[in-house]
Formats: C-alpha cells, structure tokens, sequence
C-alpha cells in the first residue's frame, strides 16, 4: 500500500458496492472515514506506511449498510463512484461519499489481508 | 366601494345631508371604475365627531347651547383683585424689564458685585494686621521672628489668592445666560458670610477689648487667609471641575435639515448645557443654507395641492372644529389613494443634479489649477524684475482670479451657496492661499464643502441671539431624557440628553504561556 511518488500505484483491490439507507432525511452508509491530504498521516492507526495520506475506514455501524456490503475496518478506499481517493482532503472524500443524488456508492478498497491472500495464491499457483 | 363615509348618530337631522351623502358615493363609484385594481382594498373611514348639531338646526340650536354651556366655559371675574396677572403676564413684565434695561447693565451689576467682594476679601487681613497698629499704636508688643514669619506667609498667601482669583473669576464672559449662576451666588454668599463672621468676631475680640498680642492677631489673619484658599479651591472644584467628568452623552439635531452630532457633557445645569451645545454648534454643524430646503418645501405643497375639499353639508356649521378635523381626514384620504408620481420626479431630478454639480466641479477643479500656474513665487536670488512686475499677494490674487470667477460662480449657483461667499471674501482667501503656498485644491476646500459656521462671514453668524425653550427649569441638572430647544433666528436645535450608563467591567487574566498549538488530529466523518 505504500506508493513510490512518481510511480504508478498498485494494489490490489476489492469491489464494494454499498446501498445507501434512508433515514429521515440524510442517506448513509454506516462507516466513518479519516485521514486525507490535509490531515496528520502519522495519527492512522490503520496504515502501514505513516506518511500515507489516503482514506481509511475508521469505523463500521454494526448492522449497517456498509457492514453488510462487506466494509471492513482498517481498508484503505481508493476509489468512489470512479472518483479517486488517494489523493483528495478529508472534505473532497466526505463530499464524494455523501452525494444527495447517488443510492449507491461503488468502493474500491484495498487491505493488506488482501495482498496477503493474492501472495498467497500465487505462491500456491506459481503458474499463474 | 372602497371608501365609505359613516355618519353616526345624526344623520336623521337632516335628510338633505343623506341625500347629498349619497351622491357623493355614487361620483365615487365613477371615479373607481377608472381607478386602478389595486386601490380597491384600501377602505378609509372618515366619521365626523357625534357632538355637533348638523346645518339647519344650528340656528334654532344656537342659543340654546349657549345656555346649557355658558356656566362652564365662561370665567368668573371675582370680585376681589380686579387686576389679576396670569403666570404668562408676569414673563412678560420682566423680560420687558430686562429688555428694557439691557443685557449689558447685568453685565455690569455682575461684574461690579465680583469686584467689589474681590476688594472686601483682599483688604480685610490688611486690616486685621494694620488696625491695631493705628487704633492703640502705644499697646503694641514688638512683633517677634515668628510673628514676622507669620506676616511674611499673610503676604505671599494673599499674593497667590489674587493671582488665583484673577485666573479663575476674571476671564472675559463668554455669554449671558438667562438665570443667574446657582453655583457662582452659592459661593458669594458663603465668602460674604465667612468674611462678616471673621469681622464680627475681630471686632468684639480684638478691637473691643484692645488686646496687646499682635501674635495672635497674625495667626487670626493667616487663618482667614487660609480660608479664603480652601474656599477658592472649593470654587475650583464647583465651577470648573465637576462637569469634566463625562455623564450624559446629549444628541444635537438641527430642525431644519437633520443634522446630527453626539457630544458627552458633564453634570451640568441646562443653562450651561445649552452653551455647551452652542458653543459646539458654531465648531461642528455646517453652515445652515437656507436654500437648500426651498425643494422639499415645493415638493409638500404639491402633495395636497390638486385636492380641493367641497362642503356639501353646506355653509353655517357652529362646529367648525370637527368639520375641519373631517376635511383633513378626507384629504389625507384622497392623498393616500391617488396615484403620486413625485417620488420619481424626485429621483431623477436628484439624480440629474448631482450630474450637473460633478460636471461643473470638475470645470472649477482644471481652471483653479490653471489659474494657480500662472503665477509663481519669486526667489530672493534672481534678478529683480522690473517694479511692475513684481506684485504683493493681494494684486497677485486679483491678477489670477478672472480666470477662474466665472467657473467658481457657476459651481457656487449650482451648489446655492453663493450668497455665503461674496466676491471680496474670495479675494482675500485666494490671497492667503497664495501667500502660504496652499495648493488649488486647498484652496478649493472651503467652497467644495460646506464647512462649519465660524468659517464664514461674522454677517453669516445669523443671530448671536439664542433663546433657550426648556419644560424644566434651566438652573436645574441635566437629566436622562431632559429634551430642550435652542431657537435661533433662522432655525431650531433639539437637544436630547442620555445618560451615560454604569460601566461594570471585569477582568479576565491569559496566561501568556497559555498560548500552545498542535496539529489536527485525525479528524473522523461518518457517512
């Protein structure tokens, strides 16, 4: 997950697709974000490289729309509705997930236990 | 019907007046269906008063309301004074006194009184001290060193009482108000009454008895004098330094145009607030134009000016009181729905002259400059012209000034000032300006705003009579909510007074390494 600037990014990622949930009058998604370009990177509890500035998922409602689509703790989001995250403040994140308009948000989120797993699988399966 | 007109009571007085009543509605409802939608849910109600008798019985009437009435309104003329003066006869009398009299003789009687205690306070240790030497000169014992040391302080102490009196009492009078000075009489009278005392007591102590101790003499000398200082201190303290102290904050506004100003005066009396208030109007205020109003004036007179009001009940009313509180009525009325387009007239016309006096100010502006590069100020170093060429700074003005006068007195037309400023005044000005090497525009200054009374011409310092109009007695205390008026020749001031409210304030102590900063936090949204 940590980038080399100048360098394309690579990760390895997962497709999550969240339906919003009315209630009254706001739609939301069940998770908490934080971190973004203007924040402190060295306060994430969840990323490996600390100077990582991208979009964490600090928290999940239990029972909530993000939960049951599949939303872990601790995943980075790299993408919204094909809008980036990796480099975006905290607000420009906040505002792309929070859109009146949109139902449903399609996530592109990347974990190390997914690396891991594709490490793995390749290491079981040289061939492929 | 958008207007009804409610007669109440008498209307069966008289069926002549219902008739005419509904006449008078039926033109009105003409008059609507050319009117615009949008009067019709404006509905005026003009009821005339139910006391009065209607028209054709007031003769009948007449007399006999005169009986029912006339205990009531006439008064008795007693039999005891047949020359009784009301409150108002009184006034009269004496400012007809006083106008006869003259202002300047209590000016006189004033400054006389001052003297003439002034003398009385000043010779009466002198003559503490030199009495006994000329009544018993053989009685005398020799004055000892403290007894001259004594003398010596008398001597210094009434020098600085009578540089100190000069100072405080002697100044020129700067205005004549209508009461006496309560404090200024205050004090007389406690000096009057120190001094009698001490001379009373002189008297039956010291002269009747012939007592030989000159010591006790000076020490009764010197203690008069140090009371004669605390007593001018008092006098200090009283007349100069009690009204520094800011409590009321008073807002001076001008009748005729609405200009406003805030001052903050002390605790004084109204009369004195008055000069206050005067004395800041001559600094602050700009100069009253009477030109400048003759607009809003015309502008009222059209307002009412194409409604006539007929009175269709006819001639011979004995209530001419409540008919003409009804007329007034319906004209406000008729106003009220007419179609008024002067609010518009006023807009472009305003507009239109702030274009004309920008045009002819920036005309004024280039020929003042112009008009001040022909001429420039001779160094000692060159080469002394010919004697027709050099000239004083007044033949320097009058050089330079056709060729900006007709400029200037466009501008000054088009603003109505030109008859504050007269041809002569010009001159001299230019003169001045050109003699302390102001710049055009500083020499512009005074005729591009209107600037404050003092500016102008003494003839332009309308009245330096004020009259003072006061509910409450003008020797009595400003108070919150006093409201006075100050009535000049041309124009009225409307003084209000405030008080200044208790100021409780509290102090809140920062610890100036109190002052830390850190970094934001990760800060966490849900969505």
């Amino acid at each position: 997950m940590s980038f080399v600037p100048g360098q394309p990014v690579t990760a390895v990622v997962q497709r999550i697709e969240i339906q919003k949930l009315r209630e009254g009058e706001n739609l939301i998604l069940g998770f908490s974000i934080g971190g973004g370009i203007d924040q402190d990177p060295g306060q994430n509890p969840f990323s490996e490289d600390k100077s990582d500035k991208g979009i964490y998922v600090t928290r999940i409602t239990p029972g909530g729309p993000a939960e049951v689509a599949g939303l872990r703790i601790g995943d980075k989001i790299m993408q919204v509705n094909g809008w980036d995250m990796t480099m975006v403040t905290h607000d420009q994140a906040r505002k792309k997930l929070t859109k009146k308009r949109e139902d449903v948000v399609r996530l592109l989120i990347t974990r190390k236990s997914l690396e891991e797993a594709v490490k793995h699988s390749k290491g079981s399966h040289p061939r492929q | 019907m958008d207007t009804e007109s409610t007669y109440s009571g008498y209307s069966h007085y008289s069926g002549r007046s219902r008739g005419s009543h509904r006449h008078g509605e039926r033109s009105r409802d003409r008059h609507k269906s050319r009117s615009k939608d949008s009067r019709s849910e404006k509905s005026v109600t003009i009821n005339t008063l139910p006391a009065e008798p209607l028209l054709g019985d007031s003769s009948l009437r007449g007399e006999k309301v005169q009986d029912d009435n006339w205990g009531e309104t006439t008064t008795a003329v007693t039999g005891t004074s047949e020359h009784s003066l009301s409150q108002e006869d009184i006034v009269r009398i004496t400012k007809d006194l006083e106008d006869s009299v003259g202002l300047d003789c209590r000016r006189y009687v004033t400054r006389s009184i001052a003297v003439i205690l002034g003398l009385l306070v000043f010779f009466t240790p002198l003559a503490f001290l030199v009495l006994p030497h000329i009544l018993w000169p053989d009685k005398q014992q020799r004055c000892e060193t403290a007894c001259e040391g004594l003398v010596i302080s008398v001597a210094f102490k009434l020098l600085i009482l009578l540089l100190a009196v000069w100072a405080l009492f002697f100044r020129p009078a700067r205005a004549g108000l209508p009461r006496v000075f309560v404090f200024r009489i205050l004090l007389a009278v406690l000096v009057l009454l120190f001094v009698t005392s001490y001379w009373l007591f002189y008297s039956v102590r010291i002269l009747h008895s012939q007592d030989p101790d000159y010591k006790d003499i000076v020490q009764y000398a010197v203690s008069l004098v140090d009371a004669l200082l605390f007593i001018h201190y008092l006098a200090v303290v009283l007349l100069e330094l009690r009204q520094l102290q800011p409590c009321y904050s008073v807002c001076v506004t001008r009748a005729t145009d609405g200009e406003t100003r805030h001052y903050n005066l002390g605790q004084l009396s109204i009369q004195r607030a008055a000069l206050a208030v005067i004395e800041h109007y001559y600094c602050d205020f700009p100069i009253h134009n009477p030109a400048l109003l003759s607009a809003s004036k015309s502008r009222a007179a059209k307002h009412l000016a194409g409604l006539k009001v007929y009175n269709v009940d006819g001639p011979g009313n004995n209530a001419s009181a409540g008919i003409a509180q009804s007329q007034s009525r319906a004209m406000i009325a008729a106003a009220a729905r007419r179609r008024d387009t002067s609010h518009n007239e006023l807009y472009y016309e305003e507009a239109e002259h702030e274009r004309r006096v920008r045009k002819r100010r920036a005309r004024l502006v280039v020929a003042v400059e112009e008009a001040f590069t022909h001429i420039k100020r001779m160094q000692e170093e060159e080469p002394k012209k010919a004697p027709g060429d050099v000239m004083d700074p007044r033949e320097a003005a009058q050089a330079i000034f056709p060729s900006m006068a007709r400029a200037l007195q466009k501008y000054l037309r088009t603003t109505k000032q030109q008859h504050c400023h007269s041809m002569e005044s010009i001159q001299q000005h230019l003169a001045f300006c050109i003699t302390n090497k102001l710049t055009p525009k500083a020499f512009l200054e005074g005729y591009l705003t209107p600037g404050p009374t003092l500016q102008y011409g003494k003839d332009h310092w309308l009245g330096r009579r004020w009259t003072l109009i006061s509910e409450a007695s003008v020797t009595s205390g400003l108070k919150d909510g006093s409201v006075f008026l100050l009535k000049c020749v041309d124009f009225c001031l409307v003084v209000t007074s405030r008080k200044i409210p208790y100021v409780q304030m509290s102090e809140e102590y920062i610890d100036p390494k109190s002052h830390k900063f850190v970094l934001r936090l990760q800060s966490e949204t849900s969505v």
